[in-house]
């Protein structure tokens, strides 16, 4: 999948289709390594927007039909911080 | 393209960049270090000004004794995160005593004007876009400042001694 | 709530004049365009990246991290009410106060922070190069002013290197960040040798006061402990001398590789002797030029404003007996007070199971209340992420600790072994590679019971999610490291660092342990501690005398057996 951070308020974006979502679950999985390079080279060349930086691809994988990241940081980054579980996506909050 | 900041306004960049290699043009040439040290007797003999240009890493007191030769020594900043030049400028001014222009050359950004400008640089290659407001809004932008420096700017200290 | 017509008492430290206050406030509105040019693509991220970090703001994990700027961690009531505001309005309701005496705000947008540096430029607070490879927040000892162990109070040179060095045009642009730290005690409380330059108050054989000024110490990825780089600088002196380290690391340190570029890895290639030669030169001709020199007026001007706060006499000093629970906070959170009834009170933000260093809103306020009506309006911040109140009479103890307990801040475990320091880790930086919070949160609950604490006696354990070393594991008695093996968290076990007048650098054990080991293996590490000390040890002297082996065997054994 495809990740990055809004500029205005540093909120973690998912890519879907041309655009972002909040949250993980409601984004793009890319099947292959040509697809998700595809992706990031169009991001990149959307930097220039200025609505999001530092986009880039992490792997995810099918958990019983749900999708997870498969390093921690991405599980973090995904929910929230795992000492604070009121906060974050996890708690349904996101930045405006 | 770039245009070249001089006591505040546009200014005509007189100097001809030479390649190490290449032949030197007529008039004012800026090269570099290593060429300076190659052809020292040379270029010193010629009746147009010289001016040299220092990479980050090379230390002004390279110059020796010929430092105040050149009418321009240019300081380039490979990326606008390396600051030694700062402290090349400020060697210049003060241990060399270095009079003539010294240019910011390079990558540098809008925000690091003020400060070149207080370690002694007086001229500034800069991109097309950079206005002559926006240079003078750089210089403004802090009221005062706590340290001295060699533009000789009074102090927040000096301030509060003359109240 | 106290009733705020009341004007709260003003703790002596250092109040902005005309031109401090313009100069906070220029600088806001300076990151304020800087900001509307990174909105409008003017700047582009890589451009705007040194400038936002100049200013305090990081992009990490789940948003911006803001970082206030507490100059050698002392703050007044007023201010950490705004801190408490600041987390009610543009946070998520609490802050984290950090290893360098700063507070961290983690849910920050970027496009609140022109608002709160205005806010906070009220009441006298910036987050002026708070990160960025410039001179960072100066730090001292938390018990400055209070202790009678000092030859003087170490803030008000604090103050001076921190204006000297707020854009010193010369030193924005360094090869990585620098961090200065002052003290003026033998027992170090603010880890001078594990600083880019420390300077230490001292007195010559004649008994002058000047600073011994010592450079070279970091942590990271290559730890190093400080080299004495004079023994003896006159108080005159040290703005010119300061300068000169400064500027030779400016232009001497290599700019090609990022993991190469802090002092200590300059001081350590070319050698103590070669710095100390290149030093000397820069600050022989800085004395010359005169413009750097330090008049007396000067200091003594500064130093007033630090000056000892009227302290009531005819005070008793005896401790008050207020029951079992009250003793045992005593035993450990009190600190003897020069004056003569007084004491400085510690409040540890480590109650088992919390995150360390963290402070709610609510907390802040009541903090800011007990500041008003025991401490003189007065707290400080400690690089191990606790809060003191540095002027508290004895008589009053009681009452504190009693609000304490309401507070669920009343732990009586500072300097024990949960009383740990851990930084932020994977739960919110950017940067990690391993969560360190829980890790602290698990050892923490393991040894919670205040009998074992006291058994095991002073034990200082520190959390890094990462090398970058935020929660100076290299200095931790049992230091614990956070590393990422194919994307899961383990954690290495370092024994014997110290941050303290005997600093020592940890040594690594070995291999990492699981999220599930970790706990486990720390204990049995100090059951070998229990089995193998002599009379009078703590840990890390037992660990300094008989070696890692018994440990290490120890560690892995069981690890082994599971």
């Amino acid at each position: 999948m495809l990740t990055a951070n809004r500029l205005r308020d540093g909120d973690v974006l998912y890519r879907k289709g041309d655009g972002w979502v909040l949250f993980l679950a409601d984004g793009d999985v890319y099947p292959d390594q040509a697809s998700a390079d595809a992706a990031l080279a169009a991001a990149n060349a959307e930097l220039v927007r200025n609505e999001f930086v530092a986009p880039y691809l992490f792997e995810v994988r099918d958990a019983g039909g749900k999708i997870v990241p498969v390093k921690e940081r991405e599980i973090v980054r995904a929910a929230g911080p795992t000492v604070h579980r009121h906060t974050g996506k996890q708690a349904g909050q996101v930045h405006a | 393209m770039t245009r070249l900041i001089k006591s505040g306004a546009y200014a005509q960049d007189v100097y001809a960049r030479a390649a190490d290699d290449a032949p030197l043009p007529e008039g004012p040439v800026l090269v570099s270090l290593a060429r300076f040290q190659k052809e020292r007797d040379a270029l010193l003999a010629r009746n147009t000004p010289v001016g040299i240009k220092l990479q980050a890493s090379e230390n002004p007191e390279a110059l020796g004794a010929d430092v105040n030769h050149f009418a321009l020594i240019a300081l380039e900043f490979p990326k606008f995160r390396d600051g030694r030049a700062f402290s090349w400028a400020r060697m210049l001014r003060t241990r060399l005593g270095y009079t003539g222009e010294i240019r910011a050359i390079g990558d540098f950004l809008y925000d690091q004007v003020n400060y070149q400008h207080r370690v002694g640089f007086d001229a500034w290659e800069v991109p097309d876009h950079f206005t002559i407001e926006m240079f003078n809004r750089a210089l403004t932008e802090m009221t005062n400042v706590y340290q001295p420096s060699t533009d000789g700017r009074t102090t927040i200290r000096q301030l509060r001694a003359k109240r | 709530m106290l009733n705020t017509l009341i004007q709260p008492p003003q703790p002596n430290m250092y109040r902005y004049d005309e031109f401090d206050a313009q100069f906070v406030s220029d600088r806001v509105n300076q990151f304020a365009g800087q900001v509307a040019r990174r909105l409008s693509g003017e700047l582009t991220e890589d451009q705007f990246k040194p400038l936002r970090l100049m200013n305090g703001l990081y992009l990490q994990l789940h948003a911006y991290m803001l970082r206030i700027a507490v100059p050698y961690g002392t703050l007044s009531s007023k201010q950490m009410r705004k801190l408490a505001h600041l987390a009610r309005t543009y946070d998520k309701g609490f802050g984290h106060f950090t290893t360098r005496t700063n507070l961290q705000f983690h849910w920050i947008r970027l496009v609140d922070v022109p608002a709160m540096l205005r806010e906070l430029a009220d009441v006298e607070m910036h987050c002026i190069q708070t990160s960025g490879n410039c001179v960072r927040n100066v730090t001292a000892d938390q018990f400055a002013g209070a202790t009678d162990e000092e030859i003087e109070d170490p803030r008000p040179l604090a103050e001076i290197i921190r204006q000297w060095s707020s854009l010193h045009p010369e030193f924005v642009f360094l090869a990585r960040k620098f961090k200065i730290a002052v003290g003026a005690t033998e027992k170090d409380r603010a880890a001078l040798q594990w600083h880019d330059m420390a300077v230490q108050v001292v007195k010559n054989a004649e008994g002058r006061v000047g600073y011994l000024v010592m450079a070279g110490g970091g942590m990271g990825r290559t730890p190093y402990v400080a080299h004495v780089m004079n023994e003896f600088v006159e108080r005159e002196d040290i703005l010119a001398y300061l300068e000169a380290v400064l500027r030779v690391y400016n232009q001497d340190s290599r700019r090609d590789n990022i993991h190469k570029q802090r002092i200590k890895i300059l001081i350590n290639t070319i050698g103590p002797e070669e710095m100390r030669r290149r030093v000397a030169r820069e600050f022989e001709e800085l004395k010359r030029m005169g413009t750097l020199q330090l008049p007396k007026e000067e200091l003594d001007r500064i130093t007033a404003y630090f000056k000892a706060p009227d302290f009531e006499t005819g005070l008793s000093d005896d401790m008050p007996d207020a029951g079992p629970d009250f003793a045992n906070w005593v035993k450990t959170n009190i600190h003897k007070h020069k004056a003569p009834g007084y004491a400085i009170a510690t409040i540890t933000l480590k109650t088992p199971g919390q995150v360390p260093g963290d402070c709610s809103a609510a907390q802040m306020d009541a903090i800011a209340d007990l500041m008003d009506q025991y401490s003189l309006g007065e707290v400080r911040v400690s690089h191990e992420q606790n809060l003191i109140l540095p002027h508290v009479r004895k008589k009053d103890l009681p009452a504190i600790y009693a609000k304490l307990k309401e507070l669920d801040f009343a732990s009586p475990n500072a300097g024990l072994i949960t009383d740990i320091i851990a930084c932020p880790g994977l739960d919110y930086c950017d940067l990690a590679n391993a969560r360190s919070i829980p890790i602290a949160q698990k050892i923490a609950k393991r040894f919670e019971n205040l009998d074992r604490q006291h058994q095991i006696g002073e034990l200082k354990i520190k959390i890094s999610g990462c090398i970058n070393a935020c929660g100076h594991h290299h200095a931790g008695h049992i230091g614990i490291l956070g590393v990422d093996k194919k994307g899961v968290e383990f954690y290495q076990l370092l024994l014997g660092g110290s941050g303290a007048e005997d600093s020592s650098i940890g040594t690594i054990m070995g291999p990492g342990f699981g999220e599930h080991e970790i706990a486990d293996a720390v204990e049995r590490v100090i059951n070998v501690y229990l089995a193998e000390r002599k009379a009078g040890e703590r840990f890390l002297d037992t660990y300094r005398r008989i070696g890692m082996e018994k440990f290490k065997a120890a560690a892995y054994q069981e690890a082994a057996a599971a």
